[in-house]
């Protein structure tokens, strides 16, 4: 067994657009991915994430490169010749079968036994808590329930790899969040690699072992949750990943992983951690993330104080988004509501005079690419 | 009243049917009532109809009949039988070919880019605007002794100085086939275009996805989410090749009678209404009875599969 359940070494794959273009919608991506993990795709559309699952799941053919299951060369070899099962985002489901004909479709195509295949769908749908279901149609089963159904299929067929496609997209908020998190024990339980597409953050952050942030072909950053959104590579990441307050400046001085930016629009100079390599003189972006910004006067040793105007604050429920003019720059912060209270004071108002305060390891120094 | 229609669905229901409920009741129940009557009926000498109340025109298309050799009373024919047995297999072979030929066609114009299906539809449709006779014509033009067929046959042989003598295609059964099956084929065609086209694609990478090779997945997959197209294509088929006359006259001559052709001689040569009438309704019965058993197994083909 390999020590990667999938490897990409430099794919691309190129089409052609409408209009007659080539397009490389993954341009020389190198993944590894490790067994039993859960790995995700991040980004937007057209990011090249679901092109990349296709090439594994063998939909499609690398223009080049290669891929790899299991440290097999995979080639042009189809997709009913690979060891990785697929949960569609539309589910796929075969709608002239029942949930049980279903779920035993893949098993049925390898000749697995009468007796073995119903023990094995029973004990898939019961994974899925799905059992007792087994003779409805797919056109009698709730959304939720179809997703299960399209798990079981998948799962029952003991793959190497699970490749999921924004399987969770179609289901309504609650309903997802439910699901995100039994995917993620299922995971734990079945202990087959999966990866996982989505281009909700939060589903990726909630879900995964290790994240790859694509856009526009590229793999952006790879790496735990964790590391992708407290130190993101580049200003796009920042961006995508979660909300964050950016300020342009320029770098004076680098030293220990940590650059001294000044601020043209501030005209002052502001400490932070550097994630990626910068040099001296380098157009940078300061990315501060709003829930890291302290709105009070009580400032720590190496803060730096600002004066700022509440321009506008929004009460969320668990937290208070305010909006403040900081010498003609925009930022906004979260404030967690931590005192249950109806005094609207304790809430900011327009026009309110506050001071914040910025700390050097909340400041991150990010390379705009 | 106007109140009440404006708020009971049923009754706008009812008025939207009125229509079509006139002209049916016109032109099809009172039709079939009468002809219904006239076949307990019996011809009389100036080509009307005697009613009264016997089985002789059904007990004569069963095969009973009096002509028969000096010193016997009644005596038994396969002719009528016969007749409408080759009516039957004629409709299932027709409805066999037109299936095979259609299938891939359609799901060849299901599968492609979407910018080519509307000009694939429209050529499908084509021929429809020619009159129906004049296509059958058109296959006499092909299939006759000096028709396009046997004329290049025989010019290929001269060049290659061979003997020829024109194939006899035309007033044999298999030209009667021919003509049925490219008549019917377009109505074949559209009800399975519509079903395959509705299989999305994630449907067979699904299939490819469970370790479905094509060919199974054609068969577990394909087929079976086909099959109301197929079903209503059937019926679509099956049921006018029954009754068409005209074919089998042009294609067919004298060598191939069929039901159809059995009727019109009997209203319009033999002057015998009365017969006629028997065996348009027993033609009905036979396409009812094939058509229940069919959609007894298979239903009707209404299934909208998504």
């Amino acid at each position: 067994m390999s020590e990667f359940a999938i490897e990409l070494r430099d794919v691309v794959k190129k089409f052609i657009t409408p209009e007659g273009n080539e397009l490389a919608a993954v341009n020389h991506v190198t993944m590894q991915i490790k067994n039993g993990e859960f790995f995700s795709m991040l980004g937007s559309s057209g990011c090249g994430k679901t092109t990349s699952l296709r090439m594994i799941a063998g939909f499609e053919w690398p223009t080049e490169g290669e891929v790899y299951i299991d440290g097999e060369l995979q080639g042009r070899k189809p997709p009913f010749l690979r060891p990785v099962n697929t949960v569609f985002q539309s589910y796929a489901l075969f709608q002239h079968l029942t949930v049980f004909q279903n779920v035993a479709f893949g098993l049925e195509m390898e000749h697995t036994s009468k007796n073995d295949s119903r023990r094995r769908v029973g004990e898939a749908l019961e994974m899925v808590r799905l059992t007792g279901m087994d003779k409805r149609y797919p056109k009698q089963l709730s959304g939720g329930q179809q997703q299960r159904v399209a798990l079981a299929r998948a799962l029952v067929k003991r793959p190497k790899v699970l490749l999921l496609d924004e399987p969770l997209g179609a289901l309504d908020l609650k309903l997802r969040k439910e699901m995100q998190l039994e995917l993620k024990s299922l995971q734990k339980e079945v202990g087959i690699t999966f990866i996982y597409v989505t281009h909700d953050q939060g589903e990726a952050l909630t879900m995964s072992d290790r994240i790859a942030v694509m856009s526009f072909g590229k793999v952006l950053q790879m790496g735990p949750a964790v590391e992708i959104y407290e130190r993101p590579a580049n200003r796009f990441v920042a961006d995508f990943i979660g909300e964050s307050n950016f300020l342009d400046g320029s770098v004076k001085s680098v030293k220990d992983g940590q650059a001294v930016v000044y601020i043209s629009a501030w005209g002052q100079e502001l400490t932070g951690i550097v994630t990626s390599k910068v040099n001296v003189g380098d157009e940078v972006a300061i990315s501060i993330r709003p829930e890291k910004i302290r709105l009070s006067d009580q400032s720590t040793p190496n803060a730096i104080s600002l004066d700022g105007t509440v321009v506008n604050s929004t009460y969320i429920g668990s937290d208070t988004h305010i909006y403040l003019d900081v010498r003609g720059q925009r930022l906004k912060v979260w404030e967690q509501n931590r005192v249950s209270t109806l005094d609207p004071r304790a809430y900011y108002q327009n026009g309110q005079k506050i001071q914040l305060s910025l700390v050097p390891e909340n400041t991150l120094v990010l390379p705009k690419e | 009243m106007f109140k009440r229609l404006r708020e009971s669905k049923s009754a706008q229901g009812t008025l939207l049917i009125i229509p079509t409920l006139i002209f049916m009741v016109g032109m099809l129940i009172i039709p079939l009532l009468l002809t219904t009557v006239v076949s307990f009926g019996h011809p009389n000498a100036n080509g009307g109809v005697t009613y009264t109340f016997s089985l002789d025109n059904y007990i004569r298309l069963l095969g009973f009949t009096n002509d028969c050799p000096p010193g016997i009373k009644t005596c038994f024919t396969t002719l009528y039988l016969g007749i409408l047995w080759r009516s039957l297999t004629l409709g299932f072979n027709t409805t066999v070919l037109d299936i095979l030929l259609a299938f891939p066609l359609a799901y060849f114009i299901a599968r492609i880019h979407p910018k080519w299906r509307d000009t694939l539809l429209f050529l499908v449709l084509v021929p429809m605007w020619t009159n129906f006779v004049i296509r059958v014509y058109a296959w006499m033009m092909i299939l006759r002794e000096q028709g396009v067929i046997n004329s290049l046959l025989g010019w290929t042989a001269g060049l290659l100085h061979v003997p020829f003598k024109p194939l006899g295609m035309i007033y044999t059964p298999g030209a009667v086939l021919v003509g049925m099956v490219y008549e019917f084929l377009p109505f074949m065609i559209l009800p399975i275009y519509t079903s395959l086209e509705k299989i999305d694609n994630s449907l067979y990478e699904a299939a490819a996805d469970l370790g479905a090779s094509p060919f199974r997945t054609f068969l577990r997959v394909t087929l079976p989410l086909a099959m109301p197209g197929i079903v209503a294509g059937t019926i679509l088929v099956f049921v006018p090749v029954m009754g068409t006359f005209i074919v089998s006259d042009l294609l067919g001559g004298a060598q191939v009678i069929l039901i159809g052709n059995l009727i019109q001689r009997q209203f319009l040569d033999a002057r015998d209404p009365t017969f006629g009438s028997a065996v348009s309704l027993a033609m009905m019965a036979m396409t009812i009875v094939a058509t229940y058993f069919y959609t007894r197994k298979f239903g009707f083909g209404e299934e909208i599969v998504v």
